[in-house]
């Protein structure tokens, strides 16, 4: 756990593995039923995303993965072993919708808080660091402090700093939820860049639909009260790192948005000319 | 002691030279007017002050019972007594306000453990933070000069080897208790101050308590902090004169306050020299924690989310 894992030492498992996972919490109002028999395995470098209509779960279920809750019924492993020892052997890193930047850090001293807690050395630190500002075009920043940052740039310095340990999953919840169009867009790029660099699996909270489509390998659609998964829409994009961007004009981008459109109305057909309503 | 007195420093001072001079020109503007308004009333009005149904709302204009206010500070600068070897008043309440002044600050220091180690309690067992804030609000109505003597008969009674209990001692642990006060509850506020967001980064990070305390809570605690350790600060030196008084301890502040106040009646312009010499007694400590505040300024950054 002190030591930055060279290589992924990890048994290429499944990075994933949630097996008939129940979560109800527990309210003032009587007990709410958060997730019911969640089913997912995500395998070892996959992006999927979790799509779905407020309160259907998402987030409660990258939680799960996360150990920062724990699920009712079922199991959660993640490369194999429970979610709690996978927390304690960072073997994920996690980003949220606000950076969540400590304002008192600067840019570097940010990126390297998880080094600095498992105790690297300096000298590693500084190397890992300057290596992750590099992956995120913030080098010229390091010395500067949150608030002195956009948003965007905001944001890219927290996925630096979830990418710090070389994990080899990576759990986002709507990590560009706050974001400007323009900037959503670019980061996502940036985002498919990183993940085809690192080799890492990522399980990525969205209420976006074009999001979810443009960066996965899988969309995860889930409906709510109870939350559970209504279907796995499988996309069949050919990703080319180098014309990223001309993806979002293709037809099979299109072909997938409308694929999550139908799954996310339950299947019924959508009308066309009627985009953007959402009939919960 | 109210709580927008604890609220987070969060304004960067980000002053000009300019603008601190002008800040300082208000303050002595300030001081002005207040003694245009006392040489006014004094000019103004009756001899006997006002009385209303026998009650007296104004004073006397008096010299007696108003010296001038250039009377006061002329005679800072004479001797103290008529003797040839006596100090200037200056001189002299300089010197007792440095005695208080040291005292407060081991009162300031004792406060800021005890606050602390509070706060850490209260921060760490919800169950202490119920069962301890009620009694440490409490502790606070507690009138100061009814148990200054009691510390000090108590003090009195300890001796430990060749460790004899002092009676500035006493003062100090009733600075202290005046003093801890505002640092629990600002402490206690800045522990808890770090968003869920951050507690549970700390929490993927796989660290307990005591790392999350050295790397999160502490340093997100800085910004209630420091207001917390001005008013402790204030409130030190408000207890050790106080105490000073009510136990009767000699060389401070709190003892020539009572010493001149009694030669009023010959030398009223006197009793004023120690009335001012407390007044920068309570800026010294005050201002002594906007050094600190500069030195910790990065801890005063706050997040801004886009």
């Amino acid at each position: 756990m002190t030591q930055l894992p060279e290589s992924s030492s990890a048994p290429r498992s499944d990075a994933v593995s949630v097996k008939a996972v129940d979560k109800t919490f527990d309210t003032r109002s009587g007990q709410v039923q958060a997730l019911t028999s969640i089913d997912l395995t995500v395998s070892a470098g996959e992006f999927v995303s979790l799509i779905g209509p407020s309160g259907c779960g998402k987030s409660t279920l990258m939680r799960l993965i996360a150990d920062l809750d724990q699920p009712t019924a079922g199991s959660v492993t993640v490369f194999g072993k429970t979610a709690s020892q996978a927390r304690r052997d960072q073997d994920y890193g996690i980003a949220f919708q606000q950076a969540g930047l400590l304002p008192w850090r600067t840019v570097a001293a940010n990126v390297g808080l998880p080094l600095e807690l498992h105790g690297a050395s300096s000298s590693a630190r500084s190397a890992r660091v300057a290596e992750l500002l590099d992956m995120v075009g913030l080098s010229d920043f390091a010395d500067r402090y949150p608030d002195q940052l956009s948003g965007g740039m905001q944001q890219r310095v927290a996925i630096a700093r979830s990418l710090a340990e070389k994990p080899d999953l990576l759990l986002m919840d709507e990590p560009f939820g706050a974001l400007d169009e323009m900037t959503r867009e670019r980061m996502q790029t940036e985002l498919l860049r990183i993940c085809a660099e690192t080799g890492a699996a990522v399980v990525f909270v969205t209420h976006s639909i074009p999001e979810a489509v443009y960066l996965s390998d899988r969309v995860v659609v889930m409906s709510p009260r109870p939350g559970r998964i209504q279907e796995i829409v499988p996309m069949a994009l050919t990703r080319d790192p180098e014309h990223a961007e001309a993806l979002r004009e293709e037809r099979a981008f299109f072909d997938g948005v409308t694929a999550v459109r139908e799954a996310l109305h339950t299947g019924s057909p959508v009308p066309t000319g009627a985009r953007g309503v959402e009939n919960r | 002691m109210t709580a927008e007195n604890l609220a987070p420093a969060i304004r960067r001072r980000r002053g000009a030279p300019a603008r601190e001079l002008v800040r300082w020109g208000y303050g002595l503007l300030g001081i002005l007017v207040i003694a245009a308004a006392w040489e006014l009333y004094k000019f103004l009005g009756p001899a006997d002050g006002v009385v209303i149904a026998g009650a007296r709302v104004l004073p006397r204009t008096t010299d007696l019972a108003m010296p001038h206010t250039w009377d006061m500070v002329a005679r800072l600068f004479d001797p103290v007594t008529r003797s040839a070897t006596a100090n200037p008043l200056w001189l002299e309440v300089a010197l007792a306000a440095l005695t208080t002044l040291g005292i407060a600050a081991v009162g300031w220091l004792v406060g800021i453990v005890i606050g602390f180690l509070l706060a850490l309690v209260m921060q760490r067992w919800r169950l202490a933070e119920w069962g301890l804030l009620p009694w440490i609000i409490l502790s606070q109505t507690v009138p100061l000069i009814a148990f200054a003597p009691i510390v000090r008969s108590w003090g009195s009674r300890i001796e430990i080897g060749a460790f004899e209990w002092q009676d500035w001692m006493s003062v100090a642990v009733i600075a202290s208790y005046l003093a801890f006060f505002p640092i629990a509850v600002g402490a206690l506020k800045g522990l808890q101050s770090p968003d869920v967001i951050h507690t549970e980064l700390m929490r993927t990070y796989g660290v307990g308590w005591w790392k999350t305390l050295l790397k999160l809570r502490i340093p997100a605690s800085v910004p209630y902090l420091l207001p917390a350790l001005r008013l402790g600060a204030a409130n030190a030196v408000v207890g050790a004169v106080v105490a000073e008084v009510s136990t009767g301890m000699q060389g401070g502040i709190g003892r020539i306050l009572i010493q001149y106040a009694g030669q009023a009646s010959g030398d009223p312009s006197k009793a004023w020299g120690p009335i001012f010499g407390s007044i920068v007694l309570g800026l010294a400590a005050a201002g002594s924690v906007a050094i600190l505040g500069a030195i910790l300024r990065n801890y005063r950054r706050v997040e801004i989310n886009a």
